[in-house]
């Protein structure tokens, strides 16, 4: 079986991390993946995407034609591809920032107040990381053990603390989602 | 263990283990991690990285470096590339061995940092001046291309020749999860009996690529080729993918080969048996055994990042055997395996 993910937003919200830690964490739980960058002149503020693909057979095309879950961190984000999600597509988006509601009916929305949750935490940039953890509970796709590994691996020669914090995110993040 | 890695910093990781302790290079996106990563690691190895001013300066400092039979290598990017072939002609002549990694760009002219595929015929039919070849390793996923990199250095020592690895931007800025190879032992490796290491106590060498007299130069050039003849000979390689059955079997190298893959899963389950030939010597061309499968399938479709660069060899490897299609996308446009097998459903039915 194999999975695709999209993840974008503006630059600097960290969502090539946020596929970063997704596509570490599912290598830690022994599976295949792929972590694919948009790239080009990027610059902060502009839009960003990355591509994840995890599975438990070899993965072929790092290219998605239409992904299984998008994470949407802004407004453009969403728009551009809630398009392109599989019928009946998982689709979570960053309410603190997008006010709207996908126009597509038969996605499965998770909305994640992530920026006032980071602010409640106290940093304003790990955002990302409670957004991560509510994609982890909502898809299963990764687990709690192998995210914490991903973010210790990230953060080899940083400060302890800032894995605590990021885990801290991931786990008010896991919280969100309920069903 | 398993590591997550970028593409660039797998394949300079697999050189250092392989030996490599003489890196040039001059920064050029998508490829500029690879600079970035020996800069790094090279003084923690004992090696030397150096920085030149430009591609050309960069490629003449490969070949005095190559003089001495130690592993050198570089590393750029399309127009990068291009600055480079007068002296990589140079280097032929001289039948010196070194690694090029060739991280293409879309377009002629400056280029997109986006995945292309259109440096193929500069790679293969020599960019640079004269009857040369250089050997061209297109590998198709990260754990492959960090595979390579031991292997393009014992070619180039083995035949003195040039190696290039060419990829684009896909396998130069994509994570996967990399084995990266076991380190080479430098004990194991022998001074070769050409390199250039100071006559002292020994008869002087030549390392040169010209000779004012034609005959003597007509002598170099047939040994050039008796060279190139063995390569083809003996150094042809390639992948089959479930061309067994196949009604139709695609031709794709690198990037679009590993897209091809997963279009060959997809047609399958809509009825289509597709198959991929993968070539992973681009020089050599494996025109022997695309020959022989060309006797037993319809349709071959090549596709390719480039307005059908690679589809001149096959043809001459077809030869009217079966007929012969082109997909192609390029200037960093990556086609979406929906695309290819739309182009496939045109074609079969």
């Amino acid at each position: 079986m194999i999975k695709s993910i999209v993840i974008a937003g503006f630059g600097g919200q960290g969502v090539m991390l946020m596929g970063k830690i997704i596509a570490e964490a599912a290598m830690f739980d022994g599976l295949n993946v792929t972590w694919l960058p948009s790239y080009g002149p990027e610059m902060r503020g502009g839009t960003a995407n990355c591509t994840v693909i995890i599975g438990d057979e070899p993965i072929g095309s790092p290219v998605v034609d239409s992904p299984d879950v998008v994470i949407a961190m802004n407004i453009p984000s969403m728009m551009k591809f809630e398009e392109i999600l599989k019928k009946d597509g998982t689709i979570l988006l960053n309410s603190s920032v997008i006010d709207r509601a996908p126009s597509r009916k038969d996605l499965k929305v998770y909305k994640i107040d992530a920026n006032k949750i980071a602010d409640t935490i106290g940093n304003a940039k790990i955002l990302n990381m409670v957004t991560l953890g509510a994609f982890a509970k909502a898809t299963g796709f990764i687990k709690i053990e192998a995210i914490g590994k991903a973010l210790e691996e990230t953060f080899a020669n940083r400060n302890k603390k800032l894995v605590d914090l990021n885990l801290q995110a991931v786990e008010n993040g896991m919280k969100l989602v309920t069903d | 263990m398993k590591m997550l890695m970028k593409g660039t910093e797998a394949i300079a990781e697999a050189a250092v283990r392989a030996g490599c302790r003489l890196y040039f290079g001059y920064p050029i996106t998508p490829q500029s991690e690879l600079t970035e990563y020996m800069a790094k690691r090279m003084p923690e190895v004992k090696g030397t990285f150096l920085q030149s001013e430009s591609e050309v300066a960069t490629v003449n400092m490969l070949y005095g470096a190559a003089c001495t039979g130690r592993k050198v290598m570089t590393s750029t990017s399309s127009p990068g590339f291009s600055l480079m072939q007068e002296g990589i002609s140079y280097m032929a002549g001289a039948e010196l061995p070194a690694v090029f990694i060739n991280v293409m760009r879309g377009g002629p002219g400056l280029g997109d940092i986006q995945p292309s595929q259109s440096d193929y015929f500069q790679s293969t039919k020599g960019g640079g001046h004269g009857d040369y070849r250089m050997i061209v390793l297109a590998p198709h996923t990260l754990q492959e291309a960090a595979g390579m990199m031991n292997e393009a250095f014992e070619l180039a020592f083995k035949y003195r020749m040039l190696v290039t690895i060419l990829v684009d931007g896909m396998i130069g800025q994509m994570m996967e999860p990399v084995e990266l190879p076991k380190w080479t032992k430098p004990e194991e490796f022998a001074e070769p009996d050409w390199a250039l290491t100071g006559a002292n106590g020994r008869k002087p060498r030549k390392v040169t690529s010209f000779d004012l007299d034609p005959y003597e130069l007509e002598k170099m050039n047939l040994r050039y080729q008796e060279t190139y003849k063995k390569v083809a000979q003996n150094e042809v390689k390639y992948e089959e993918f479930k061309i067994e059955d196949a009604e139709i079997t695609v031709v794709a190298y690198g990037t679009t080969a590993r897209i091809v893959k997963t279009v060959v899963d997809y047609a399958r389950k809509s009825g289509i048996k597709v198959g991929l030939f993968r070539p992973i010597t681009l020089w050599p061309f494996p025109y022997d055994r695309l020959s022989e499968i060309s006797k037993n399938v319809k349709n071959i479709l090549t596709v390719e990042m480039s307005y059908g660069q690679m589809l001149e060899d096959v043809k001459l490897a077809v030869l009217g055997k079966s007929n012969v299609h082109f997909y192609g996308r390029s200037a960093g446009v990556v086609p979406t395996p929906v695309e290819i097998l739309d182009s496939i459903k045109k074609i079969v039915r």
